[in-house]
Parts: C-alpha cells; structure tokens; sequence
C-alpha cells in the first residue's frame, strides 16, 4: 500500500511538470500544414494535378461555375472564365463578416448565396455535392495563396465561439480537438499520423474516406469518431469552427484539394 | 419482478428498432447494467459488478479497431499486427508495472489520473459527457465484462 503510494507521488511529480511545459509549448505552437504530415507518397500524390483525386471535384466545379443558372446567367458571366476576375486574396480571406446577413459568411455559404441571387437559382444544398465542386474550384484559384482571416471587430465574437468549440470535449470518447490537434500533432494513431488538425488543405481529399469533402465534413467525421452527435453541415458552431479553424491558420498557404488522411 | 420484466420487453424491441445497424456492436453495453466503481488511491479495487475477467477475450478487445483499440495509441505485444499508435506509453510489461486496481482505474477513466488525457473514459460515468451520439447516449464505451476482460489482459502482460 505505501508502496502505491509513493508511485503516486513520483508518477506526478514527475508527470505534472512536463505536461506544463508540454501545454505552453502547445499554446505558441506555430502553424504547420496537414501536408507537413503526410507521408512521402502522399505529398507527391497531392501536388501532382493528374495524380491527386481531389481535382476531379475541382474540374466538375469548373463546368459547374460557367453553368447557366434560371436567368441564363452563370458564375463566369460576373467573374470572368475560369474565375479570372475574382480577387484570390479575397478568397483566402474567408470567412469574412457579412454587413448585409450581420454575420459571419463562409466561402460555401457566399457561393450559395451567388447562386440563389444573382443567378436565379436552383437553390443548392449547403452539403449537396454541386456545392462542395464549386467551393473546391473557386478555392483552388487561391492555390499558394496565404490564408489571412480578420477576426477583428465584429468577427471577434464568432471567432471566441469557433475558439470555445474547438476546446470542448465530445461524446463517449470525450476529448476536445485542441487535445489531438493541438498537444499531440505529429504522434501516431494506429497507422495515421496526427496533424495540427488545419483547414489550408480542405475542400481536400480524404484518402481514408475516399471522397472529397470540405472543413465542415471533415469536422462531421471527427466527431463521429468521437462518439458525438455531429452538427448540421450550416449550423453556427460549424461557421464559428470554420472562423476560428481558418484563422489558426493564417499564414499558410492554400492547398486546395489537399489529400488528407 | 417478473411483471416489470414483462412490461419493459416491448420498450427494448422499440428502443432496438431506432438504433443503426452500424452501432449494433457498439452497443455492448445495453445488455449489462451500470455499475458504481469507487477509486481508492488511484485504484478500483473491486472488479465491476464483481465480475471476472478473461485475458484472452480482453486481448481480442485490445486489438479490435471497433472495441477498444488500445493499440490506436499503444504498443502490445501483439506482433500479428502491423501498426501501433504512440499517443500513450507502451503497455508492455504493465502488469509487472501496475497493480490490478490501478491498471482498472486507467482503463475505466483515466482522466483520474490526467485531466488533460486524450485516452477515452472506456466506462467514464455516462452522465458526465456532452452531446454523445444519439444512439449511444447513456452508454459506456465498454461494459463490465469487456472491463475486466481487458483488465485481465494488461495484468496477465509481466
């Protein structure tokens, strides 16, 4: 018994102070993108247009994008073939705040709102797959670009929320991102490698799912494997998560379609 | 007691109707009631509901991606499989390492030893967690037996 006893004390003593120092290491942590941590194979794959399958969602949001929407008009007809005249630091800017809806806008959600109003329509779902082609090709335009979102002024509240989010745990396995993403990116889980958990890459593939998503299913998949009940593809915590996710990356480049695990 | 038997099998054959087929295996847990466990000194003395546990099933458990998965984040000697997780400590020789209790404790709830952990309370108090998915709210992850079998299991590694 006092044997036990004693293990104890050691075990902490020896265990509390490095997990300080692990967890203020982890506050300052610089961004690294999820590319950084995928295998050699896999990093080749991605930068290579042919090989990587995430272009196949890029280039149906290429058609898509010069589509005709109800009043003949289509994506193109405003920003130009191809998306020439869209200004790609915008691009990377997003989520931007919204003076007109008074919130926070994600590229998804503007993209819908394009199509909804300035080309009649039909209305996409917000998870529909037209959705995720024409997010991917317009965020491609951005590629090399560096992400900058301005989480001043009025996104500061939006941003507190995703941050608050990010940091609570979930479901039966009851962890919260940061716990992963945070602490613990660069270890091992089974055969994967844990990133910091950053959105630069997305929509990207996802090699262990076999389909391209965007930052709002990849966060669905994660909860599932946490044991959570997700949200819906457009609720508020999966904006304020895409806030506070895309602006933890300022300062990376866009890598749309990145293959991630 | 029989009458309240009677009366509750309509409601498990609804409640089995709503549940996805993919939470099926998940879903150990319904067929064993909770059980309270007490942490003494960083141990849980008694096994849960005063079961036993069986090694060689609780191996089978430690290895099994949909059931405990210990090894998602430890290294066993279980050199039959490929890959191993080095989120946690290797759990090799831990029964030399730890007593029965305290191997208990940490597979039951180890954010008792470490607030911060990212290992998954197997059987942390169902009540305590947030927004766990519909089909499995108010569920362990494991039950008492798959418990003690995976107890028995780290204890057997000397």
């Amino acid at each position: 018994m006092k044997i036990l006893t004693l293990s104890n004390c050691f075990f902490f003593a020896l265990t509390l102070p490095l997990t300080t120092i692990t967890l203020s290491a982890a506050h300052a942590q610089q961004p690294v993108s999820g590319y950084d941590y995928l295998t050699p194979e896999m990093q080749e794959m991605q930068i290579d247009d042919f090989g990587n399958p995430g272009m196949l969602t890029v280039d149906a949001g290429e058609i898509r994008f010069s589509t005709a929407g109800k009043n003949g008009k289509s994506c193109a007809s405003c920003h130009g073939d191809d998306g020439s005249k869209l200004d790609i630091k915008h691009i990377a800017s997003y989520p931007v705040y919204s003076t007109a809806l008074k919130k926070p806008l994600t590229l998804r959600g503007q993209i819908l709102l394009c199509q909804d109003e300035r080309i009649g329509g039909p209305s996409l779902g917000h998870s529909s797959a037209e959705a995720l082609q024409l997010e991917a090709f317009v965020r491609r335009l951005a590629l090399g670009e560096t992400v900058n979102v301005d989480v001043s002024g009025e996104m500061a509240p939006y941003y507190e929320a995703g941050k608050n989010l990010f940091h609570t745990r979930w479901g039966q396995v009851d962890i919260a991102c940061h716990q992963c993403h945070v602490y613990h990116a660069g270890r091992t889980f089974r055969g994967q490698t844990l990133s910091q958990g950053q959105s630069n890459g997305f929509p990207g593939y996802r090699y262990t799912a076999g389909k391209a998503v965007s930052t709002p299913e990849r966060i669905t998949g994660c909860l599932a494997n946490l044991r959570a009940e997700p949200y819906a593809s457009d609720s508020v915590e999966y904006i304020n998560l895409e806030v506070y996710m895309n602006a933890r990356g300022n300062g990376l480049k866009i890598e749309t379609p990145g293959i991630r695990y | 007691m029989q009458k309240t038997r009677l009366f509750r099998l309509p409601l498990l054959f609804a409640a089995s109707l709503i549940i996805p087929t993919t939470y099926a295996t998940d879903a150990s847990s319904s067929g064993q009631p909770y059980y309270e466990w007490k942490v003494e000194n960083f141990e849980i003395k008694e096994p849960l509901g005063g079961l036993e546990g069986n090694a060689v099933r609780g191996k089978a458990i430690a290895g099994n991606q949909s059931r405990g998965n210990c090894l998602a984040c430890h290294l066993l000697p279980i050199p039959e499989e490929p890959f191993f997780g080095n989120l946690g400590p290797p759990l090799t020789g831990i029964g030399s390492r730890q007593s029965t209790g305290m191997i208990r404790l940490h597979v039951v709830d180890q954010s008792r030893f470490n607030p911060e952990t990212v290992m998954p309370g197997y059987y942390r108090t169902p009540a305590q967690l947030n927004r766990v998915a519909k089909a499995l709210k108010g569920k362990t992850w494991l039950n008492a037996q798959e418990i003690e079998d995976v107890v028995a299991y780290l204890t057997s590694l000397k």
